[in-house]
């Protein structure tokens, strides 16, 4: 299913520039989106349950960081995205989705504006990030539908990490001060231990936290900063997974691809009210037929009977044994100790305490639609 | 006298005359990492050599465990049903996954010592 372009396009595996560091701190490295990336150090399941009480510091270099710039940029990406671009604030920022003609998703991003002092040296431009494994056909794909006078410029030279957990604002704040004053959603230019940095105060765990953007060259002087503070240990790749399944937080590649609309995906917060209502969105009218009659398929969370995971690719059956949809994720929710799944499942039994027949490799499994998160997010919103 | 006996799938073997113990190695549970499920035959069921006996699944994945002799098992490891972490905290002892009486003690020739077993691991 995730057999993409982009696995023939990236025939070398490429080394990130934290990656003699994970290394040294015991990572095991495994190979994602063509590079060689840690997917965990002391264990998935120690390192899971440290983000959920203490802080955990994630490498997201792999990730896209892109920034566009130019008269109309905000209006040229309207024309892509279903975001309310023209309304976000200086620092604010939105989750949105890369919309292909017919209203399937291409990806899942952030994007932000930046202030009139920007750290890209992007005035009035917007600062996107995009997913690893997606990220050259994202490119390929804005580069070709936005206008020439808009610049699109692929930040390489920066990498990504995410500081996640409770306690996260307290070791970042004692390293930058200020930082505890923004809220979910909205970004900065902080120092950090000398460092001239790009904060959010977001992330793809559940918890409160902060994705860091950092110069190349500074990530390992960063790292080990924060690192020696006492929240905070290095997490692999596998914990963010288990970590954003269990926040109910959809996967590109797993859980999205271009055969998913945002309201089958269940992210019609995605589509900003005046987008909706003015549209110029690739795929507005499917997307919004499918708003008023309601999805085919929908995306929901479940709880599976029993201990053994059911896991991507396990066929949803109906009564009479048919397959009617698929599990896009699925594994051991470490915080509950139980097996979840995220699966898309025919609409009318999208309702939480509807019984869902699933079929793994012949074997017949039970799962329960409980209503997502599974595990409460936590995030540091404005006036809590 | 028991004698322990090594696969290439990473199994373990435990033989005293025609009774055994198998389970997974160090190696091999170091491998999966954090287990949380782990399903064992039933006494009765006739495992062959090489084929699929177990199902050992971690916080990642599913793996399934091999029988590394044919035979009939006279007992599954109630105790991982309960608690699967066993195969991580207690690979070579507590968490062996079941007993068999074996149909075919020459099968045994083909396995490793645990010296062979070692330095096949070095190789990997």
């Amino acid at each position: 299913m995730t057999d993409t372009a982009t696995e023939d396009f990236v025939e070398t595996v490429e080394a990130l520039p934290l990656d003699a560091w994970h290394r040294a701190k015991g990572g095991r490295m495994v190979e994602f989106a063509g590079y060689h990336m840690p997917i965990q150090y002391e264990g998935i399941m120690a390192e899971h349950l440290w983000t959920r009480e203490h802080a955990g510091l994630f490498d997201v270099s792999h990730m896209g960081q892109l920034v566009f710039t130019g008269e109309g940029v905000a209006e040229a990406l309207e024309t892509l995205l279903p975001a309310d671009i023209k309304g976000l604030g200086e620092g604010r920022q939105r989750y949105s989705l890369l919309l292909a003609d017919n209203g399937g998703i291409l990806d899942d991003l952030m994007v932000t504006r930046l202030p009139a002092a920007s750290p890209f040296d992007a005035e009035g431009g917007y600062y996107m990030v995009v997913n690893g494994a997606t990220k050259w056909d994202d490119i390929a794909h804005l580069r070709e539908h936005l206008e020439d006078d808009i610049t699109l410029s692929h930040l390489y030279e920066q990498a990504l990490l995410a500081l996640q957990g409770p306690e996260a604002v307290t070791a970042l704040a004692r390293l930058a001060p200020g930082v505890e004053a923004l809220t979910f959603m909205t970004a900065g230019a902080f120092t950090i231990a000398g460092i001239d940095c790009w904060v959010s105060r977001s992330g793809y765990t559940g918890e409160d936290g902060f994705e860091i953007s950092v110069p190349a060259e500074d990530v390992e002087r960063l790292a080990d900063a924060l690192c020696a503070e006492p929240e905070v240990k290095p997490i692999g790749l596998g914990a963010r997974d288990s970590l954003r399944l269990e926040a109910g937080l959809p996967l590109y590649g797993h859980d999205l691809d271009p055969e998913t609309t945002p309201v089958a995906a269940d992210l019609g917060f995605a589509l900003s009210k005046r987008r909706r209502e003015e549209g110029g969105f690739p795929g507005h009218d499917r997307i919004m037929l499918e708003r008023e009659n309601g999805p085919i398929l929908k995306r929901v969370m479940l709880v599976v009977e029993g201990r053994q995971p059911v896991r991507e690719g396990a066929a949803v059956l109906d009564g009479e044994g048919s397959e009617v949809g698929r599990v896009t994720s699925g594994g051991h929710s470490p915080s509950l100790g139980k097996a979840i799944a995220m699966a898309y499942v025919p609409a009318a039994s999208a309702t939480p305490g509807t019984s869902i027949t699933l079929n793994q490799r012949g074997k017949i499994f039970t799962g329960i639609v409980t209503p997502m998160p599974l595990v409460p997010h936590r995030y540091h919103r404005k006036g809590a | 006298m028991a004698i322990v006996y090594f696969s290439k799938d990473h199994e373990w073997i435990s033989v005293d005359g025609t009774a055994a113990t198998v389970g997974i190695t160090d190696y091999a549970q170091a491998q999966l990492g954090d287990i949380v499920f782990a399903e064992v035959p039933a006494a009765g069921t006739q495992v062959e050599k090489g084929k699929e006996a177990a199902v050992v699944e971690s916080v990642k994945a599913a793996s399934d465990v091999y029988a590394p002799v044919s035979g009939e098992v006279t007992e599954g490891n109630a105790a991982l049903t309960e608690d699967p972490s066993l195969v991580n905290t207690a690979p070579e002892s507590e968490g062996w996954f079941f007993k068999l009486t074996l149909s075919d003690p020459s099968e045994l020739e083909g396995l490793m010592d645990e010296a062979a077993y070692k330095a096949f691991v070095d190789t990997l």
